[in-house]
């Protein structure tokens, strides 16, 4: 095993030993704090141009099957674990984890400590990072290098990750309802989500225009989750604007919550070290009910949590918040059918607490059908 | 919701004598349990019969009495001190078993205490194993196949159909008191004859072997909005056919892929919420099998266990002591986490390390027991 060198905008470096395969990668530096599912976090695609760093120290217990994965190939532009599991212990295991990742040419780097790499970043915000390994570089020619590097900020990415054509994910049992899906970087569990309530879902190009999404004869618009920052959507946010005037029911998740938000006239940030993980508590103001929730976004809208608010598309509410800091982490029209959640009800990985957002969804395209 | 602020008074039940299968765990919660009671300004009274436990101190309770844990002598201190409400969810099944035998006396009713906690409904749920059976089974679970004996006769066809080898469980047993695995009829009549005898019941299940599958255990809080949090995965080394009290044990849950973990703790949810524990702590057990991962729900435990506190030290969320809180009527979202002291109990903990208990034996000090690990718990630790 050769070192390895884990280097951050700011200059500060971890040395590891090489692991997956060699070379070098850049990406924003991010900590994802879930126990299990990383599988599903390497094959989600909002964690494109991602370099994720994995909190819990063992990874790669369970391997890699065929049956976990959330897209056809892993995002991730890195993988930085403490401590890989030597051998596979699982019976639906196909493949060892360190063999795909070699497969799929994603550089990481293991033995350095995650922890320390996670407080620095929780103290310094999410920040560029770069992966070494197998090269001969100075520190200083690694730092430059990392530098160069495109930031988060201001990142158009959807246009990598969207299905270039449409498809369909057919009902489970009797169809009941039509959803045009506008794919920003869809995880394979929101499409079968909704098919198991009986909904067909056509996944389509974020970059459809209104008259193809209204095509498909859709009872519903979901705008799925996706990398990158959601201020640079003008295009998809002015379709968002236009079916809501042609009052269809939408349901966004994540990146789309953030769309919804933006159409709807509010601002997005971007968080200092973001939410990652599925252990994140989130309170419906309207029920108090907490739910325990998967999480992945660097950024967030800022609306009013004490009170409704008013848009051009009617009065509107702050559904949900984060627990441990406040954030807006869910957003409902009062006038008209459309919610959304910063957060994962198709979990993959995480918990199911949430998947209750998807019959919300299906009755509020019932209403809609009977009115 | 806040504290409910009709309970003026709490008798705490402990667990009595530190014994294998029941050790110094239970007087922490307890004692814990003690704690945050009088920091609410609630008048405590504490049984126990253990005067060895920092928790029969003086300056615990407002009125302790060490005297045997048994439903006739709880019935006096209930008559003389009046308490609202009996805890007994954080002593153990020692305590557990007393506040059943409360209930059975009449003596709840008569002097109108309620239990706190679990009611007795909810205990009963999750102790019985019949009842506890088709509850797993309303949630879409599946239990290992069994059959329920209360004579040798009854057990001896029983196992005709289960076959050999085959477990023994006795119902209401502490530690796993006289239960074991038999591989013929001399080991069955040893062993079920004996868990016939320990059960206050007289009453023993007789189970299909599962001997070195998989063995979890997941701890659950839930409170009465119906929040539920898992607040710890704990994955034992030794498979099944070893007590969880004699296992090396893992917490997190190390081999298990998020959709199988999800399984799980999706019927621990559900377990709870239709066993009805509506504030506190519950531990739920899983076998799974290694080359196919048929899940069995092996059992629960409707009270702060063993296991708690493992999964207390193992992630900082302290159980015995969120329990009582929620007993008392708080919610999880109106209780501070005390690492973070800003964020919410309704959370779950998520480890950037992985603990390891290991077990401890003392056969040299048991010079007759029998050193082989089986289902009955031997380690002092």
């Amino acid at each position: 095993m050769s070192s390895a060198f884990l280097v951050l905008d700011d200059g500060r470096i971890f040395e590891g030993t090489s692991w997956a395969a060699t070379g070098k990668t850049f990406g924003e530096a991010v900590f994802q704090t879930g126990m299990t599912g990383y599988q599903e976090t390497l094959t989600d695609p909002s964690y494109h141009k991602q370099v994720v760093v994995m909190t819990a120290p063992h990874i790669g217990n369970t391997g890699v099957n065929d049956a976990d994965n959330e897209s056809a190939k892993i995002w991730v532009a890195g993988f930085v674990v403490r401590n890989p599991s030597s051998l596979t212990s699982n019976w639906r295991a196909q493949n060892d984890l360190e063999a795909e990742l070699i497969k799929q040419g994603i550089v990481g780097i293991q033995g350095v400590d995650t922890r320390a790499i996670t407080r620095h970043l929780r103290d310094r915000g999410a920040m560029r990072v770069g992966i070494f390994s197998g090269l001969d570089l100075t520190r200083e020619e690694m730092v430059v290098e990392v530098r160069k590097a495109e930031a988060m900020a201001g990142a158009y990415l959807v246009k990598d990750v969207s299905t270039t054509t449409n498809y369909v994910v057919p009902a489970i049992g009797t169809k009941k309802f039509t959803v045009a899906a506008l794919d920003l970087g869809i995880k394979a569990a929101t499409p079968r989500a909704l098919a198991e309530r009986g909904v067909e879902v056509h996944v389509m190009p974020f970059d459809s225009t209104v008259e193809q999404i209204m095509a498909t004869n859709p009872d519903g618009v979901f705008l799925s989750n996706g990398p990158g920052d959601p201020s640079t959507m003008t295009e998809v946010i002015e379709v968002v604007r236009e079916l809501l005037l042609a009052e269809v029911p939408i349901f966004g998740i994540c990146f789309g919550h953030q769309i919804l938000g933006r159409a709807l006239g509010f601002e997005t940030y971007k968080l200092q070290f973001g939410h990652r993980g599925i252990n994140q508590p989130v309170i419906d103001k309207n029920t108090g009910k907490v739910e325990i929730t998967a999480h992945n976004h660097g950024f967030a809208v800022k609306a009013p949590t004490d009170q409704e608010f008013s848009t051009v598309f009617g009065r509107g509410e702050v559904t949900h918040t984060c627990l441990n800091d406040g954030v807006v982490e869910g957003l409902q029209l009062l006038d008209r059918a459309a919610f959304s959640v910063q957060y994962h009800p198709e979990a993959a990985a995480g918990p199911h607490d949430a998947s209750y957002l998807f019959d919300r969804f299906v009755d509020l395209m019932a209403k809609k059908v009977r009115a | 919701m806040g504290l409910d602020t009709s309970i003026k008074s709490v008798l705490v039940i402990g667990s009595g004598p530190i014994v294998i299968g029941q050790a110094c765990e239970f007087d922490y919660s307890g004692t814990q349990a003690c704690r945050v009671l009088r920091a609410e300004g609630i008048r405590v009274i504490l049984v126990n019969s253990n005067p060895a436990t920092i928790m029969t101190d003086p300056e615990f309770a407002d009125a302790t009495y060490i005297e045997p844990i048994t439903p006739e002598i709880i019935e006096r201190i209930i008559a003389h001190e009046k308490p609202d409400a009996v805890l007994a969810t954080l002593g153990g099944q020692t305590a557990l078993n007393a506040a059943i035998g409360l209930y059975e006396r009449g003596t709840l009713k008569k002097y109108g205490v309620r239990l706190i906690g679990a009611d007795v409904d909810a205990i009963q749920r999750g102790e019985n194993r019949e009842l506890f059976r088709a509850i797993v089974e309303k949630v879409g679970g599946e239990s290992a196949k069994s059959m329920i004996c209360h004579t040798m006769d009854e057990i001896l066809a029983a196992v005709v159909e289960l076959n050999y080898p085959v477990v023994v469980r006795p119902s209401f047993t502490m530690g796993g008191l006289g239960s074991g695995i038999a591989f013929d009829e001399d080991e069955l009549r040893q062993i079920a004859g004996a868990g016939l005898r320990h059960s206050p019941t007289s009453e023993v299940l007789l189970e299909e072997s599962i001997l070195g599958w998989k063995e979890y255990e997941l701890e659950v809080m839930r409170d009465r909005k119906d929040n539920v949090v898992i607040v710890c995965s704990i994955e034992n080394l030794d498979p099944m056919g070893v007590h969880t009290g004699d296992s090396i044990t893992v917490a997190p849950a190390m081999t298990l892929t998020d959709v199988e973990y999800q399984k799980l703790r999706d019927l621990s949810m559900d377990i709870i919420r239709e066993v009805g524990v509506d504030t506190g702590g519950c531990n739920i057990q899983f076998a799974v099998n290694p080359k196919n991962g048929r899940i069995i729900v092996i059992e629960m435990n409707p009270r702060v266990s063993r296991s708690s506190a493992l999964a207390s030290k193992a992630t900082g969320f302290p159980i015995a002591k969120i329990a009582t809180k929620l007993a008392i009527g708080y919610t999880l979202d109106e209780i501070q986490n005390d690492i973070t002291k800003v964020t919410p109990a309704s959370f779950e903990p998520t480890l950037d390390y992985v603990v390891v208990k290991m077990p401890r034996f003392a056969f040299e000090k048991f010079a007759d027991a029998d050193p082989r690990l089986t289902t009955t718990m031997k380690s002092v630790v």
